[in-house]
């Protein structure tokens, strides 16, 4: 089985040039790093946050954030990963205000080893996605995704969807590499399990029902 | 080896960041094991649906509304003395 490369490979060069320019006042050069990221920074606070109109303050607000603190943006690190911190945190934020009676934290999730080992090893359908239409995917991986404790939607939407590296991740969230790894591991069999009630092979052998 | 170290080392395994050895031992783990098989096939699935799905792709008339938004902010920011946040 082949290994699952990551897609998003920046030239940073190019990237430190853009923020250096805005450093120096060029807004035009700070825009362009808007238009390099916005569609990210949407995703993750979505992903986080399941809520468009929350994803769009997001994006504004870790813009602007960016924006405001680049002088202190110390160039040691990606400015995106700096950036999707900074998103990371917003969004994490609106989810506070909304739910303050569950604590978010992107520390709570795991207390014991076993909870996500897989319990249902039932095989899917050879191309389970076609079964349904592009809007019905939609819906069931949003769904199934909004399931999973924020924590791990976080890992799984900055390694797995986004592309980030294991290290970029855990800089970005302020843990562990082996505390993403971990979570990964978990948000990725959960998803699994959840994703499998509707990818699931049927019984009669035919998938496309 | 066992299906929970199998298990231990799927996201390694999937990540392509295994050294060769453990790589041999899970190969030959998942040549007989057809539930961990299942488990690293389906599993891998799971990560390209998502990574292929396109879920909330930002419209593009959205996107430069925001864009104009975030600039706007920014302007109104720098005739602001700085804050510290």
């Amino acid at each position: 089985m082949e290994a699952i490369q990551n897609k998003l490979e920046e030239p940073v060069s190019e990237e430190l040039k853009l923020v250096r320019a805005a450093k120096e006042g060029d807004d035009s050069a700070f825009e362009e790093l808007v238009r390099r990221y916005d569609r990210n920074v949407f995703r993750i606070a979505q992903h986080i946050t399941q809520n468009r109109e929350d994803a769009e303050d997001v994006v504004q607000e870790a813009f602007l954030k960016a924006y405001s603190n680049l002088a202190k943006f110390q160039e040691q690190s990606k400015f995106y990963t700096w950036l999707v911190r900074i998103a990371v945190n917003e969004a994490l934020m609106k989810l506070r205000r909304k739910k303050p009676e569950r604590t978010v934290s992107l520390d709570e999730d795991i207390k014991t080893e076993d909870d996500s080992l897989p319990r249902e090893i039932a095989d899917w359908s050879p191309n389970p996605e076609q079964q349904y239409t592009q809007a019905e995917l939609r819906e069931i991986l949003s769904k199934t995704i909004q399931g999973l404790p924020p924590g791990f939607r976080t890992v799984f939407v900055l390694r797995d969807v986004e592309g980030l590296s294991t290290e970029e991740t855990a800089a970005a969230l302020e843990l562990s590499v082996p505390a993403v790894k971990s979570r990964l591991l978990r948000a990725r069999l959960q998803l699994r399990e959840r994703l499998g009630r509707f990818f699931q092979k049927r019984e009669s052998g035919d998938g496309n029902q | 080896m066992k299906c929970a170290e199998f298990l231990h080392e799927l996201t390694n395994y999937l990540d392509g960041v295994i050294d060769e050895t453990t790589k041999v031992e899970l190969e030959n783990h998942l040549s007989w094991c057809h539930n961990c098989y299942v488990v690293c096939d389906t599993t891998k699935k799971t990560i390209e649906i998502y990574r292929d799905s396109q879920l909330y792709e930002l419209p593009e008339d959205l996107r430069s509304r925001l864009r104009g938004a975030i600039m706007k902010k920014c302007q109104q920011h720098k005739k602001r003395p700085p804050e510290s946040v």
